[in-house]
């Protein structure tokens, strides 16, 4: 038997080293660790335009995701008054960088209506701009979270890509898993005229060809929580749109 | 004078018929998960493709075999009274390590396995090989037995995960062999072999390892008599 004395000695020395250990370990990755988050959420963005980025998407490397935004992607701040910042105005806010990927938007989304929103303008070979969208809402465990691409009719949509903290693989993780379901999404329409009508995610089937799509059976929730963000964060847009529409 | 050669022989640092046995007991007679039947939830968890169970199998082998090292080395330091807390602290430890090494240089696979990493620390296979292994054994046993029971683990965990995946998707790390090419794919890959077969989705979905892990405990003890009812 140990003394109580030599029992706290022994304790104390490992979890000093311990903790030293794991100390210069993470400060020394951190910085690795940060660029990887910064490139994943870059390609995040970019999954939501796949189809019109003339590669093969599944296969993409982090360069080719640095480029793309370096040179087809324009980066604006907005807010819901249709007001857009300033690189600087941002960095203020304590976003280094100052640009839209540069924002957190976990932490965003909890100031409700005074958020900063990213927007994400991309130039396709052939001219096209494709004006990406974000939105942040709750699924059944956690936080989900998706891109939305617009056409420059900022009306249809050419392409979602969604993610999420904690959703169960094979259902509710599906939104971002099943290529299939996200697809259905293409070609749907956010407005009927003026009237912003949103995309609903419709249980067993959906039942107009425009402005809904099919649930995913088995996730229910998670389903309703993407209709939600939808309805939420894409009509904070409409000012900011309404001013490049002129 | 025969006495010290005792001694040394005991010391030696050899490998006999006795260190291959421990090497090699876990991956047949003595295996975690067919026939100890441990760590099932992570190998139900972790084995919808081949790419995450590699990850898996690689970080179990590491902790695994470090963790009874490391234990070894300390075992007759560490007083006796807190023994399992030493054990858990020497055994997340290294789980964070694999953690933050894997998020720097395999962030594809960190997200992918997310809360999974950090579960090492509680499948009982790293704990169970410490506190009935490495806590009486020299460090040179203990890493032979963690690297044993390490490999031991990941050899389940690649077959399950090979069966699954490749009738769950009809992929393999990723790549597809059976079926019809998904439209997402249609520009690289067109339909493969058996462009027919529909990918079985029962496969990638959880209960699946289960049936899976079932059939292979059943075919490692038809095939090994040794495992069949000693009792």
């Amino acid at each position: 038997m140990h003394s109580t004395g030599s029992v706290l000695r022994f304790v104390l020395i490992l979890t000093t080293v311990v903790s030293l250990l794991l100390a210069f370990l993470q400060n020394g990755l951190k910085s690795r660790h940060e660029m990887n988050e910064a490139v994943y959420s870059k390609k995040a963005t970019l999954a939501s335009i796949s189809d019109h980025l003339n590669i093969d998407f599944s296969t993409i490397t982090d360069e080719q995701v640095e480029e793309i935004f370096a040179k087809s992607i324009e980066q604006v701040v907005v807010n819901q008054d249709g007001q857009a910042f300033t690189p600087e105005e941002v960095m203020a806010m304590g976003y280094k960088g100052g640009s839209a990927s540069d924002l957190d938007m976990a932490k965003e989304h909890k100031k409700g209506a005074e958020k900063m929103l990213p927007l994400y303008v991309f130039t396709k070979s052939d001219g096209k701009k494709y004006y990406i969208l974000y939105a942040r809402g709750k699924g059944l465990w956690d936080e989900i979270w998706g891109c939305i691409a617009l056409k420059d009719d900022f009306n249809t949509i050419a392409g979602v890509s969604f993610d999420h903290k904690a959703e169960t693989p094979g259902l509710g993780a599906e939104i971002k898993d099943n290529k299939a379901w996200v697809k259905q999404f293409i070609g749907k329409k956010l407005y009927d005229g003026d009237e912003f009508k949103s995309i609903k995610v419709r249980k067993g089937g959906a039942k107009d060809p425009v402005y809904e799509v099919d649930a995913i059976s088995g996730a229910t929730i998670t389903g309703d929580g993407v209709a939600d963000m939808l309805d939420d964060y894409l009509v904070d847009y409409e000012p900011f749109l309404k001013t490049l529409k002129g | 004078m025969a006495e010290t050669a005792v001694i040394e022989k005991k010391e030696a640092i050899k490998f006999g018929k006795k260190e291959r046995k421990l090497l090699t007991d876990p991956l047949d007679d003595n295996n975690p998960i067919t026939v100890q039947v441990l760590g099932i939830c992570s190998a139900l968890a972790v084995t919808t493709g081949m790419k995450n169970a590699m990850v898996m199998a690689v970080a179990v082998v590491f902790v695994c075999t470090f963790a009874n090292v490391i234990t070894s080395a300390l075992r007759k330091a560490i007083p006796k009274q807190v023994r399992m807390i030493v054990q858990l602290v020497i055994i997340a430890t290294l789980v964070t390590v694999v953690e933050l090494t894997l998020k720097a240089y395999a962030f594809e696979s960190y997200k992918q396995l997310s809360v999974f990493i950090g579960l090492i620390i509680t499948n009982c296979i790293v704990m169970g090989r410490l506190e009935a292994f490495a806590m009486a054994n020299r460090p040179y046993e203990s890493a032979l037995d963690g690297l044993g029971n390490g490999v031991g683990y990941g050899i389940i965990l690649l077959m399950v995960a090979f069966i699954r995946e490749l009738f769950g998707k009809g992929e393999l790390f990723g790549y597809k062999l059976i079926g019809a090419a998904p439209e997402y794919m249609v520009n690289t890959l067109d339909s493969k072999w058996f462009g027919w077969y529909q990918g079985n989705n029962l496969m990638v979905l959880f209960p699946s390892a289960m049936f899976v892990i079932a059939v292979l405990i059943w075919v490692h003890r038809a095939w090994n008599p040794k495992l069949v009812d000693v009792s």
